[in-house]
């Protein structure tokens, strides 16, 4: 293109900056490299990846490690990437033979990785597996063993402005009718009754799954009747003008955003934004469990969310064993009860639920939700994440309108 | 067009500068520094282009998944891959999307862009700072753009549909980007104003290239604007409306920032192109098979163009 005299700009670079700009760039790659060097550690020390990049999870996590660290005799060598990123560090990691010590997973995706034999099978490592809830359990087990377990854990609920509600003479709904009708009469002025993530990600998923579970849906069968009903009332929220039709769009994080600028009066999100609400002037918020549409005959269904660590099988029997006792300590009664409390998760223990309350009076409606809360991989494992497309992909076809609930899950069904 | 640069150049100027040898030595030596010249681009080519192309070709005819990175076993399923995804739903709108997107997006870019370009072609006060300006949407990382965009176009808060609804334009706000039909409007909208400042600024240079006493001799005769710019300037600008046109569909095939940025594909595949699905097949599902075979078709189209290109190049050089 330049070639052709069409210079933009006629003022020309100067012969030595490009030289010099030359000369310094394979240098400033260097030096990248060597900051995010994934050479082998010394011994006696263990390399950890997470995701938690940012604060204040960065540091009460690396804060919990350490103390475990300290009374293991070892030191931490840690990385933490994105979220996004996470997967594909590990994926680059695994082909080159660099796996980190300890690695901690999105549940998720903890049965794909396993079923690749990159991980350790705690059994074999010593390292305790009882006492967590049925859904940990079930999100850290592969064919029948346990590869990776949750500290602390969390799910959604309804998050509501108490002030608006107040004003509106609208209780707390307890059932999809009076979700409903509190929504209408929420919306007005500026403001729309309730806001939720309806995106193109597994975001969006891990927000229908509770109506979908709670009503009796089976990811084994989409299509089924029970899962439409759930969507129909979320199509309808949309439909009717009392949720915006941005939820199409929305991240959690921006669900969040517009519930603490007033622009929607309920929400649904998880406990990871208490820290961000209390700190909002004037906000008055309280949380109930979601609305079911009959709770005389159903019980709430909640999906497991929360991170999974594991060891990787590096091949170094002596930090394999140094990396079982540090998770040993790492996933101990006390480190969970600290980090749940910091981190406004439940301990992935439900022998903790009472000590833990008196910690966090307010997160009641989460640990009475964990309690029997599901995990997204129990029945499809390595096979959830194209279920979970499908299930997004339904979910936006009938937000949008572009099919009513029972032909958007049957559509999508043919991406299973 | 590089490679025969370096090729040539170098030893027309390096071979009269030796003394005069025996025919055969002579010609060996020479194709020795031809070797040496080539050597380094051949081997950055097979390295960085050939290698990852190969791969790719190679990987849609494999079974290759999460596990193929610990085991480094990658099945080879044959056609699987392309069966199912060109046999999937998904496909044909995502088809229809990239072919929409790039006629769209390149029918704006290029008029906006040919109309500023011309525009610009006159000397006026500030006309240089203003050409400066033009460039701003170049300037921007696609990520920042797309997060401003989507903020801009929101359906109840956004400063579009503030000015619209304010000044009674509409009634309630335009769901720009969580319509089904109007969000691969938006989309193309957004990549328009990206791509302007790549079409003015080529255009532009191809505009500076005619010569002034054309238009004087022009004028002579009777022509002046718009049988100035039907019968001079067209005609002149030809071989570089070519060049951008077919550029800017080799760029605007493979637009995935921006999309993921403003939509992330949605509402409901609306603004889901070939790009965006093969992105989502290898790094969301996991399926690398499948995600190459989407790329490869993406590549395939892409070399169509490429090879028009090269064609056209040739044609202007050769004028």
């Amino acid at each position: 293109m330049t070639a052709r005299g069409a210079l933009w700009d006629e003022r020309p670079v100067s012969r030595r900056a490009v030289t010099t700009a030359g000369l310094l760039a394979p240098l400033a790659a260097l030096l990248a490299g060597c900051v995010g060097g994934t050479g082998a550690a010394p011994p006696g020390t263990l390399r950890v990846l997470d995701s938690y990049t940012n604060a204040p999870d960065n540091g009460i996590i690396g804060a919990a490690l350490d103390r475990a660290a300290a009374k293991v005799g070892v030191k931490l060598e840690r990385v933490s990437v994105s979220g996004s990123s996470l997967i594909q560090r590990v994926l680059q990691q695994g082909s080159s033979g660099t796996l980190p010590d300890i690695l901690m997973l999105d549940n998720p995706n903890l049965q794909q990785i396993a079923e690749t034999t990159a991980l350790r099978p705690f059994d074999e490592l010593g390292i305790p597996t009882d006492g967590y809830t049925e859904g940990v359990t079930a999100a850290g087990t592969y064919d029948g063993r346990v590869y990776g377990l949750a500290p602390t854990v969390n799910t959604v609920a309804l998050f509501y402005d108490v002030r608006a509600l107040d004003e509106a003479g609208v209780a707390p709904p307890t059932t999809w009718e009076e979700l409903r009708r509190a929504a209408a009469e929420l919306t007005g002025a500026g403001r729309y009754g309730i806001a939720f993530c309806g995106n193109a990600t597994y975001e969006g998923t891990w927000q229908y799954l509770p109506f979908f579970w709670s009503n009796g849906g089976d990811e084994r069968d989409i299509a089924a009747p029970q899962g439409a009903a759930a969507l129909d009332l979320l199509a309808g929220l949309v439909g009717d003008g009392h949720a915006s039709t941005s939820v199409l769009n929305w991240s959690q994080a921006d669900v969040k955003d517009q519930f603490v600028a007033g622009r929607a009066a309920m929400m649904v999100n998880g406990p990871w934004q208490i820290p961000e609400l209390s700190g909002v002037d004037g906000l008055e918020y309280d949380v109930v469990t979601l609305p079911l549409r009959d709770p005389g005959s159903q019980d709430p269904v909640a999906p497991l969310g929360g991170e999974v660590w594991t060891v990787p099988a590096t091949g170094d029997a002596t930090k394999e064993g140094l990396a079982a006792a540090v998770l040993t300590e790492f996933l101990a009664d006390d480190s969970q009860l600290s980090m749940g409390e910091q981190r406004f998760t439940v301990p992935g223990k439900p022998a903790l639920a009472d000590a833990y309350l008196e910690l966090r009076p307010e997160m009641a409606t989460f640990a009475d939700l964990i309690a029997g809360a599901r995990a997204r991989t129990a029945h499809l494992g390595a096979e959830w994440p194209t279920t979970a497309t499908a299930l997004y992909t339904a979910l936006q076809l009938a937000l949008s309108g572009q099919a009513d609930a029972p032909a958007a899950l049957a559509e999508a069904q043919e991406y299973v | 067009m590089s490679t025969t640069a370096t090729a040539t150049a170098p030893s027309r100027t390096v071979a009269p500068a030796r003394p005069r040898r025996p025919g055969a030595a002579r010609h060996r030596h020479r194709r020795l520094v031809t070797a040496l010249f080539l050597g380094p681009a051949v081997v950055y080519l097979l390295l960085f282009y050939g290698y990852p192309v190969v791969q790719n070709v190679v990987m849609g005819f494999q079974q290759y998944t999460i596990s193929t990175f610990f085991t480094g076993e990658a099945p080879w399923v044959g056609l699987d891959n392309y069966r199912e995804v060109l046999g999937s739903p998904l496909f044909r709108t995502a088809l229809l999307n990239t072919a929409l997107f790039t006629v769209g997006s390149i029918a704006g870019q290029f008029v906006l862009g040919l109309g500023l370009a011309l525009f610009f072609r006159r000397r006026f006060p500030m006309s240089g700072v203003l050409r400066s300006l033009i460039l701003l949407p170049w300037l921007i990382p696609l990520i920042v753009a797309s997060a401003v965009w989507k903020w801009l176009l929101d359906t109840d808060a956004g400063a579009l549909n503030r000015f619209l609804v304010g000044s009674g334009l509409v009634d309630t706000g335009v769901p720009w980007l969580t319509s089904t039909s109007l969000a691969l409007v938006a989309v193309i909208g957004v990549n328009v104003w990206i791509g302007i400042p790549f079409n003015t600024v080529i255009l532009h240079g191809g505009l500076q290239n005619i010569p002034e006493e054309l238009y004087e001799a022009g004028a002579l005769d009777g022509a002046t604007r718009w049988r100035a710019f039907r019968h001079i300037t067209w005609p002149m600008l030809r071989p570089v409306v070519s060049v951008v046109l077919v550029l800017g569909v080799v760029y605007t095939l493979k637009v995935l920032d921006i999309i993921l940025g403003l939509t992330g594909g949605g509402p409901a595949n609306a603004t889901q192109t070939l790009a965006t699905q093969s992105y989502q097949l290898s790094f969301t599902t996991f399926d690398f098979g499948q995600g190459a075979a989407v790329s490869n078709v993406l590549i395939v189209v892409s070399l169509v163009f490429a090879a028009v290109y090269l064609r056209l190049n040739r044609r202007a050089v050769d004028e």
